[in-house]
């Protein structure tokens, strides 16, 4: 399936946060979520399995100056195979302009047996503008062995590189979940946090495999692995 | 050919300062997560698929923006310090943890001073200004484009490097037969090869387009060792 979903958030004039545009197709579909507060919560939800094999779904989102957005997802994603052995992909990318804000907190991907998954994610943030990102990767439902997975994802800040990381897992990149990269664990991911008002937090020692850590910019960032998904999120929950 | 200068910098006697580093392997085997060569196997496959390609691509890269200088002395200053500006952000964003960033600096300055002293050139003046120094991939691109060597060549020493660090620091962190840690190097080498083959095919792409391999352990474990008050080695 080819599908794609967009995103404009921006100020309402009154503080608040208006959906100028919120359209999914499916199985992206997308469902505004009031709170009651300024920032406009979005919730994707998957109206069939997958990201599957062959799929191509991509996601457009744009936060006007001031507008605060957060996207949420109602459940895990879990990457499966084809029929045919082709990939499948998901891209995300996301502008956020000056003083205007992004929230990205989806539920887990999970990278089924036999998967070949690309997930490609590019953020450009203007000057001033904050973000919240979280990419969680679980490696293989119960007891099974994951696929191939690659999850990607760049960060501008006001014009210069901030992020740049790809985490590849899956039996065709030797040493994967070797002691120099997940050491066995089944769960591993990230959290960044960009906020130009705030001084960045100095690097922090969270637990046995999981830290702080302040980048080269207005950002830290979180990173962890985790014997499960549970305890992967204690470290980042936000 | 320069046979001789390509032996000089893959050599682990060339005073760079490589050797005060085991690349993460001391704190994976504190962690225990690294006992036997088999664990140091594993290790070093990883920090070959993951480490390796993105320290040989940033190598080849900065090599060929320095010999392109080095061919063209007209070109100004500023066609050639944009490029190893961009590369020097572009690696810092991949580089996440703060202590593998200074790590990486302290490397590139050491290299940078024996590099300077061994083939004089004034394209090392062209390297981004930093107080930790320029990051070692950096370094060793310019110091190989001084020598004269090839991108190829350039990728190759630097993927080289990437496991005889850890694997030379293995012989001493759990006294491992040296004879079975180069028999365990010389099994590698073809995937050393092909790895150093590749990152020098992808360092004519954009720097923003160079791999970004990130292996979480080697950040995490890198933050967990620079809070240690006693250790062998400085990574």
């Amino acid at each position: 399936m080819r599908a794609l979903a967009r995103i404009v958030a921006e100020a309402d004039g009154r503080g608040g946060t208006r959906l100028a545009r919120l359209r999914g197709e499916p199985p992206l579909q997308l469902r505004h979520t009031p709170d009651g507060s300024a920032t406009a919560t979005v919730h994707l939800i998957g109206s069939a399995a997958g990201p599957l094999g062959g799929d191509d779904l991509r996601i457009e989102i744009e936060v006007g100056e001031g507008a605060s957005l957060c996207v949420r997802s109602v459940a895990a994603s879990i990457a499966l195979p084809g029929r045919d052995g082709t990939p499948s992909r998901t891209t995300v990318t996301a502008v956020v302009a000056a003083d205007g804000e992004l929230r990205w907190l989806p539920e887990q991907l999970v990278a089924a047996a036999g998967c070949r998954h690309q997930a490609t994610s590019t953020v450009e943030l203007a000057g001033g503008a904050r973000l919240l990102w979280r990419e969680e990767l679980i490696c293989g439902r119960h007891d099974e062995r994951p696929g191939d997975a690659v999850v990607s994802t760049s960060v501008d800040y006001d014009g210069a590189p901030l992020l740049r990381q790809s985490l590849t897992i899956g039996p065709g990149t030797p040493g994967w979940d070797g002691p120099a990269v997940l050491g066995g664990a089944r769960a591993t991911g990230s959290l960044l946090l960009v906020d130009p008002a705030a001084a960045p937090a100095p690097s922090a020692v969270l637990g046995a495999t999981a830290v702080r850590m302040p980048l080269t910019g207005p950002a830290t960032l979180v990173s962890a692995t985790a014997p499960d998904a549970h305890v992967l999120r204690g470290y980042l929950d936000a | 050919m320069h046979r001789t200068a390509y032996l000089l910098l893959a050599d682990g006697r060339f005073p760079s300062g490589g050797h005060a580093h085991s690349s993460g392997l001391e704190a994976a085997v504190a962690a225990g997560r690294v006992t036997d060569l088999a664990g140091l196997e594993a290790f070093l496959h990883g920090r070959l698929s993951y480490a390796a390609p993105v320290t040989a691509a940033f190598t080849a890269a900065t090599h060929l923006t320095a010999a392109r200088m080095g061919r063209a002395p007209s070109a100004t200053e500023s066609d050639v310090k944009v490029p190893f500006l961009s590369l020097d952000r572009e690696l810092e964003a991949r580089t996440v943890s703060p202590a593998l960033r200074l790590a990486s600096r302290r490397q590139g300055r050491a290299l940078l001073r024996a590099g300077r002293n061994t083939w004089p050139s004034e394209l090392y003046g062209q390297l981004p200004k930093h107080p930790d120094g320029p990051h070692q991939p950096l370094a060793l691109g310019v110091t190989t484009a001084a020598a004269g060597l090839s991108a190829e060549e350039a990728a190759q020493i630097a993927a080289y490097g990437v496991l005889t660090g850890p694997a030379s620091a293995a012989v001493r962190l759990l006294g491992l037969d040296p004879y079975q840690v180069q028999n365990l190097l010389a099994r590698m080498a073809g995937s050393c090869d092909e790895i150093a083959a590749a990152a020098a095919a992808v360092a004519h792409k954009s720097p923003q387009e160079l791999p970004a391999h990130a292996a979480p352990l080697a950040d995490i474990s890198a933050e967990l060792h620079a809070t240690w008050e006693v250790r062998l080695f400085a990574s």
